[in-house]
């Protein structure tokens, strides 16, 4: 099963379009997506929008996506707005 | 967008969804999915992060006042432009001045001395409905409120005032983004309706209703099943009482009342004014502006801006100007005119103006008494006013408070205008707002003003608090042999001796009264009875009543001692009622039933015990026998431990066999109670545990040898012990058994105690089918205290089950070696006649306070099993399965 790596290394002012640019690389692939989360402080409207659709794209072609290394404060952001059950969650340590 | 859930699990919505078409249904989810988005972003903003965008958009609210205001008169033609000025500046400055240092993110408030935090967790998604009377301010004030706790809300306005309104949202919408507010924080509805009102209100994403407005809104709102702060329409009382101060008075009404031409609701309404006065004040109301209305005026004035079908106002007269409804109605006024002023005569249907009018039109009643008076407020503020305001301008303390007590308002303002000081922080300190909870009278949830924490779901973080807990034992205990040679040190004019017959007859009492202190006048009260009476206890109070005594000494068993606690109980506080403070309680810091707590201490008490197991001498326990009843009725108070504690062993040195067996296996049983007791402590375990270990090597020694002096010294000395051990962390189910098998069968305490002990043993020691909540206790360790004793007799064992079953295989030992029968039914008790008592038996061990401090919470079919396993007798004990429980 191939499995590529996504890092986000920035903080929320780019975090929506570094989504976008995951979104792009699900094409074609297949298996496990892991997106590390370790930088990202804070997520805004545009970040989960963009984060939404990244989960469109994965559940379209069937790929499964690990969010890596995500704080409590954004997990409950994703709960309050619905998104934490699309994805699986690994911590900092694990999934690469 | 993120709607699909959304979508998906949306609730049915009735009605509206039928009436709304699919695009407007979009639309609005559209609104919902935003806001619901901009409120989990916000969850992650910190306390500096709400108030950096806190505090330009309350500037931005000063900087527009003005021109909202205007916006507001020219869009809905109500009020006063100057005042809606005002009122947008109280809406931002006033309202800042009290949230500005006010903690809303994270821990909000910490209080140590209760182990409480206190934390903030936002609501999400609010829906606020906003009134025409006060559009702009309201939309400010709830703008700067949601913000500040980290709220999104979905605005829909009056729509005779949303232009005003939606411009309001705008500027404090850009502000706030401009200053990092999550995208979609505010937004209003383009064109509100009512099917949209009531689709968002069973939106299953809005979080809170904030319904500001008329009845309708305010209904619908509550209506809706959603969590809602409904804040509606009032009727506000006013008593104008004789020894107010009538110049302040007249103008903080006519202020208020004129004030954005009275379309604040708490405005006053109807006037009750103290005939002795009446005249007076509407001459000052005429005098500085105001119009008193003719008998004919009144008529004209009640057709014309009252509803005669509804009753309710009019709405083409509210928040317009006094000058302008004379005009209208065709009454002659003067120039400048600033307030219509309407005598009534009653209130109801049939006085028209009594009700609530958002304009410049104010009721005034004549009132013959205070009385009167009251009751027309009365009459007012149930006459659609109720939980919302009341004013009263006096100087007499006590009726303001008679006025607050019978007016059912959340706000009653003393001496200051209605509707300014209903607003808070201009006149007094109320909590600055622009929604008024009226509480259930009002239909609404809360009679505060609502402000910051009702947009604020506040979570408690309760840590475990650690109760205190004590050791308290008399503060002078003698003992070993003749100690009661100590009694001469305490002097006494008249001492009485509680005792028994026998102990008379043996010499006991000549001794006692060889050591008391000369001069003293002695007397003996003999108790006959084993286990006295309340009868004969309060037989003995006369005697000490008569005699006056300063001294009671009881010389006796626990039932001597206890008798003579009750006895100065009663001697000090006569109105003591026995039955009632027996009554049954959970924790004693807590219980219901308080003792004497202002007697005076009339009498020293010394208890010198002549048997070694209750350990009465140094308890706070005294126990009766109800023989009406057929139980037994304990009393639990310290103020019932005597003063002073003889132990010795002279008087115990003649105690036959069988009564030195059973004392002694109370003795033992008060020790482990103790000890695995959830209110042991290392105070109480340090003396429970000698206790065992002495009761163990010189109970049999005392037995066999009743004249072996040291064996008796001791067990006289471990019963003491056991007793102090347990006077402070009490016993057990052990003992509640035993006291409701004894009182049922008469079986001696010890005795009953025996027949239980090693099946309750090892009842404690198994996982308990139900634990016993105790906030003293660590995990569950009764079966390691029994191992504990296990070693300390060193009876071997290398597990703690093993130590356990060592423990249970010694005493059944013990109580061989002490003769004690091996069952209930050894005792000649049928089994039918054990089965047929078996409910009073559990009944009134249940109802016994002994095992609220077992370590296990005994169920009543578990009580069952254990009477019926005493019953079967020694051997049926054994540990049960090991308790597989993390312990200390």
């Amino acid at each position: 099963m191939a499995t590529i790596t996504v890092f986000l290394s920035v903080d929320e002012p780019h975090a929506a379009s570094a989504l976008q640019q995951a979104t792009g690389r699900i094409e074609g692939e297949s298996g496990e997506l892991v997106v590390d989360f370790s930088t990202v402080r804070r997520i805004d409207a545009s970040g989960l929008r963009a984060l939404e659709q990244f989960a469109n794209a994965a559940d379209a072609k069937a790929v499964k996506v690990v969010l890596r290394g995500v704080n409590v404060n954004l997990y409950k952001t994703l709960k309050l707005v619905k998104l934490a059950h699309r994805f699986s969650f690994a911590k900092h340590s694990e999934g690469s | 967008m993120i709607t699909s859930e959304a979508t998906k699990e949306r609730i049915q919505i009735p009605l509206a969804e039928k009436t709304l078409s699919a695009e407007r249904i979009a639309y609005l989810e559209g609104l919902v999915s935003q806001a619901r988005i901009a409120a989990a972003v916000f969850t992650q903003f910190t306390q500096e992060d709400v108030d950096r965008i806190v505090k330009p958009m309350v500037l931005a609210g000063l900087e527009q006042a003005q021109y909202l205001a205007r916006l507001a008169v020219e869009e809905t033609r109500l009020g006063v432009m100057e005042d809606k000025v005002i009122k947008n500046m109280v809406a931002s400055e006033f309202v800042y001045n009290y949230i500005k240092d006010r903690r809303t993110v994270g821990v909000i408030r910490e209080i140590p001395e209760r182990n409480l935090i206190e934390m903030a967790e936002p609501i999400g998604v609010l829906f606020s409905l906003t009134p025409v009377t006060n559009p702009t301010s309201t939309v400010l004030f709830k703008c700067i409120v949601a913000i500040k706790t980290r709220n999104a809300v979905i605005f829909s306005p009056h729509p005779k005032a949303w232009k005003c309104c939606s411009e309001a949202v705008r500027i404090m919408y850009e502000t706030a983004l401009r200053h990092g507010a999550p995208e979609g924080v505010f937004a209003c509805l383009d064109t509100p309706t009512l099917q949209d009102n009531a689709y968002l209100m069973h939106h299953k994403d809005i979080g809170l209703i904030d319904a500001t407005g008329g009845p309708g809104v305010v209904k619908a709102a509550y209506s809706s099943g959603k969590p809602a702060l409904g804040v509606g329409a009032g009727n506000t009382p006013v008593y104008l009482e004789k020894s107010a101060d009538l110049n302040t008075a007249v103008v903080d009404i006519i202020v208020s009342k004129t004030f954005d031409n009275g379309t604040i609701c708490a405005s006053e309404q109807t006037v009750a004014i103290d005939d002795e006065i009446y005249d007076a004040a509407l001459q000052k109301f005429s005098d500085l502006g105001a119009h008193i209305c003719s008998q004919k005026e009144t008529k004209l004035l009640e057709c014309t801006v009252i509803d005669p079908q509804t009753g309710f106002m009019q709405p083409m007269a509210v928040g317009q100007k006094a000058i302008d409804i004379a005009r209208f109605v065709g009454l002659q006024v003067k120039p400048g005119t600033k307030l219509l002023i309407a005598p009534i005569q009653g209130v109801g249907r049939d006085h028209p103006l009594s009700v609530e009018k958002l304009f410049p039109v104010l009721a005034v009643y004549r009132a013959k008494s205070t009385s009167e008076a009251l009751q027309v407020c009365m009459d007012v503020n149930h006459a659609g006013g109720l939980g919302h305001t009341g004013v009263i301008f006096s100087r007499n303390d006590e009726i303001i408070r008679k006025f607050g007590e019978v007016i059912n308002a959340g706000r009653i303002i003393v001496n200051s205008p209605g509707a300014i000081g209903a607003l808070g922080a201009v006149y007094n300190d109320l909590v600055p707002t622009f929604s008024f909870g009226c509480g259930t009278g009002g239909g609404n949830s809360t009679t505060d003003n609502v402000n910051i924490y009702h947009y604020l779901n506040i979570k408690r973080l309760a840590r475990r608090t650690q109760n205190h807990m004590w050791f308290r034992v008399p503060n002078q205990i003698y003992f070993n042999m003749n100690a009661v040679e100590n009694l001469g040190q305490f002097p006494s004019r008249t001492t009485v001796i509680v005792t028994n017959p026998v102990l008379e007859q043996i010499g006991h009492v000549d001794l006692v009264r060889r050591h008391i202190c000369p001069k003293t006048h002695v007397h003996v009260t003999v108790i006959p009875d084993a286990e006295p009476e309340v009868k004969v206890i309060n037989d003995a109070v006369e005697t000490l009543k008569f005699y006056k005594a300063d001294q009671i000494i009881a010389l006796g068993g626990g039932a001597v001692i206890d008798a003579a606690k009750i006895m100065k109980l009663k001697y000090e506080s006569p109105e003591a009622d026995l039955e009632y403070l027996a009554a049954p309680f959970l924790d004693l810091r807590k219980r219901v039933v308080e003792y004497p707590k202002d007697k005076v201490n009339l009498a020293r008490l010394i208890a010198i015990p002549t048997t070694s197991g209750t350990g009465s001498e140094v308890t706070p326990f005294a126990v009766l026998t109800d023989k009406q009843r057929g139980r037994k009725v304990t009393l639990a108070d310290y103020s019932l431990t005597p003063d002073v504690a003889i132990v010795d062993p002279q008087f115990v040195m003649s105690m036959p066999k069988g009564l030195t067996a059973d004392t002694g296996i109370d003795c033992l049983t008060h020790a482990l109670e103790a000890g695995v007791s959830n209110y042991a402590s290392p105070y109480t375990d340090s003396n429970a545990m000698q206790a065992i270990r002495l009761a163990f090597k010189y109970l049999p020694i005392a037995f066999e040898h009743p004249q072996d002096e040291e064996a008796r010294c001791m067990m006289h000395n471990a019963a003491c012990i056991a007793a102090m051990a347990f006077s402070n962390a009490s016993v057990g189910v052990n003992h509640a058994l035993a006291h409701s098998l004894g009182a049922r069968f008469g079986i001696a305490h010890g005795r009953a105690n025996a027949l239980l002990l090693p099946h309750v043993i090892a009842y404690n020691a198994a996982v308990p089918a139900k634990f016993m909540p105790s906030p003293f206790s660590q995990g569950y360790i009764a079966h390691k205290k029994y191992a504990m004793v296990a070693d300390l007799l060193n009876l071997g064992g290398r597990t703690v089950e093993e130590k356990v079953a060592k423990l249970i295989e010694a005493i059944e030992q013990l109580l061989d070696h002490l003769a004690f029968p091996r069952s209930i039914a050894e005792l000649g008790i049928s089994k039918e006649e054990f089965e047929k008592a078996m409910p009073e038996l559990v009944k009134n061990a249940f109802d016994d306070p002994s095992w609220r401090s077992n370590p296990r919470m005994p169920l009543m079919t578990e009580m069952v099993e254990l009477f019926w396993k005493g019953y079967q007798g020694r051997g049926a004990a054994k540990p049960a399965e090991k308790p597989e429980l993390q312990t200390v």
